[in-house]
């Protein structure tokens, strides 16, 4: 069964910014999803008209079979959403914010959850803090326990680690990694690209409003990914409009002042000599040169035209 | 399939009481050193004057009209600074994203709002009773009063709170509407002083009739008269209590 099922979501913001065109998603129940784009793609909105915070221009969605516009209070209980934007209530404490939240969304008081979440995301020296005083990771983290006091079947995570330490990140992940060993399906949008490939075993690019894969993320990588042969001169490669056009069988781009060709493979044929002497024609004899395979982050520049 | 969250309601009702009662020297002790203030100067500047039309000193026709006037400003305080440190802190999207309907979040935030007008004027009641000669002539319209002034105060701060944007937007709100429509809606002076101009400017002001018949709940007299009154004011209460539902449940300047 689909833990989330989209249809055709679309939204034209007042302004007539049209931020998502068409979308349609399956996460299926039990996965680790992770929803890629770049900045202004339209996850957050995706996301949003999730978490009721935005309204649909059209299309449907729904959680557990349960129509999410139709049924909200009870797609609602089953769901817990982390915003991108920091928030906290300046009056309270972090067990108080996570008490209230747990009341809001229809459940007794469980204080031995709670303790969890605030060990879990290292937050128990905090607990008694008015939440002003927290910092910004922390706030970050206990964003993540609101998202969970609830124990919600489907957890969606907007940027949840931007600002929080690497240590700080790995723990997080291997509680997330837990929680989804145990059930939970976790919906989640990242700028780090390394983290969504460790973790997710499915995975959608969305680019400019509009769904372009979604897919298995090993099917992904199979598939899509190719390798590229990485080329470095003694100055740092730039590519002009002219090598662009000269060497455009090839997709060039500069990654780590390297330059870059995308090496196609057809059958057991490679045009690795065909590209290393196009480029050596252009920029004479580089002083090193290898093949790496493509990772996620290669696939998603690609896919989604980013420059580095 | 979606009942009535009652354990949601009761938490959000929890959590805008706590609010309140966290900075009682903001909410509670604030506003009545005020009232007590206003009262220390019209008392020795007004004497044992009696008021014009009505068979009552100027003191116990005064405490009522205080007392209401912070009440009605407290309720609208409470939901409207709940709403706007929100919007600026982001918070309200915990609101919006947990599965509480409209009329649960309505009732939740407006019992508290009516909730903080009661203590604050039940402080003042308690402190100004002592000192002066009034009597609780009827209770029930006191309370009636009290409560529908309360909700309708509490929708309006609700709604204002949606509206704004920023601070500054919720104290143009407040400045200039609900400071003016309390302060000339006859606490200090019975309408009866007033030029006929004001006094038919005065009949379309809703805060008089809150505050007047408040007022009669005491003294037994007032400039209105209190069937009609009671009436108006019910139907208002009704229509600022649907019209903040009603603004909610769309998610007016919440949800783009």
């Amino acid at each position: 069964m689909n833990a989330l099922e989209i249809n055709n979501l679309s939204k034209i913001y007042g302004n007539g910014n049209v931020a998502l065109q068409d979308v349609s998603l399956r996460v299926p129940e039990g996965s680790f999803f992770a929803l890629l784009g770049p900045n202004g793609a339209g996850k957050s909105t995706l996301i949003n008209i999730l978490a009721d915070t935005v309204s649909a221009s059209g299309g449907s969605a729904s959680l557990l079979q349960h129509d999410l516009f139709l049924e909200r209070a009870w797609c609602k209980r089953r769901m817990g959403v982390v915003p991108q934007e920091i928030a906290f209530d300046p009056f309270f404490s972090p067990r108080e914010v996570l008490k209230f939240s747990r009341g809001m969304y229809g459940q007794k008081a469980d204080d031995a959850w709670v303790d969890e979440l605030l060990e879990r995301l290292e937050l128990s020296e905090h607990a008694h803090k008015i939440t002003r005083q927290l910092s910004g990771g922390m706030r970050r983290r206990l964003l993540v326990a609101q998202a969970l006091v609830h124990r919600p079947k489907l957890v969606i995570l907007d940027e949840p680690t931007a600002g929080v330490d690497v240590e700080l990140r790995k723990r997080l992940w291997d509680f997330m990694r837990e929680l989804n060993a145990a059930g939970t399906t976790i919906l989640l949008t990242t700028h780090y690209l390394e983290e969504a490939e460790e973790l997710c075993d499915q995975v959608a690019i969305i680019d400019h409003g509009k769904l372009i894969t979604s897919r298995p993320m090993k099917s992904l990588l199979a598939e899509v990914a190719s390798s590229s042969l990485c080329l470095s001169y003694a100055e740092p490669a730039k590519l002009s409009d002219e090598d662009q056009i000269a060497l455009a069988d090839f997709s060039p781009r500069i990654h780590d002042h390297q330059l870059c060709l995308t090496l196609n493979k057809q059958g057991d044929v490679s045009d690795f000599d065909t590209a290393y002497q196009a480029a050596k024609l252009r920029f004479g004899a580089p002083l090193n040169a290898g093949v790496r395979q493509e990772d996620l982050e290669d696939v998603f520049l690609r896919l989604t035209g980013e420059k580095t | 399939m979606s009942s009535f969250n009652i354990i949601g309601t009761w938490t959000l009702f929890q959590r805008e009481s706590r609010r309140f009662l966290r900075v009682k020297m903001q909410t509670i002790v604030a506003p009545a050193l005020t009232a007590i203030l206003y009262l220390i100067v019209f008392r020795y500047a007004m004497g044992d004057r009696e008021v014009p039309g009505l068979d009552v000193d100027y003191f116990s026709f005064l405490i009522p009209g205080l007392m209401m006037m912070a009440m009605l400003q407290n309720a609208f305080a409470n939901t409207s600074s709940s709403m706007i440190v929100g919007k600026v802190m982001n918070v309200h999207v915990f609101l919006l994203m947990s599965p509480i309907s409209a009329s649960e979040v309505i009732f939740a935030l407006l019992a508290a709002a009516v909730l903080r007008a009661l203590v604050v004027g039940g402080v003042l009641l308690l402190i100004l009773l002592p000192f002066s000669e009034l009597a609780l002539a009827h209770v029930w319209m006191i309370l009636f009063y009290g409560v529908c002034g309360s909700l309708i105060m509490g929708s309006l701060g609700l709604i204002g709170g949606m509206w704004s944007k920023t601070f500054d937007d919720m104290a143009m709100v407040n400045n200039f509407v609900v400071m003016p429509l309390t302060f000339l809606s006859g606490v200090f002076y019975s309408v009866t002083q007033l030029p006929p101009f004001w006094q038919a400017v005065n009949a379309w002001n809703p805060f008089f009739y809150l505050i007047d018949g408040f007022r009669h709940g005491f003294i037994a007299t007032g400039d209105s008269d209190p069937l009609q009154a009671m009436g108006a004011v019910a139907i208002l209460t009704l229509l600022s209590v649907l019209l903040a539902w009603y603004l909610w449940r769309i998610g007016w300047k919440l949800k783009e």
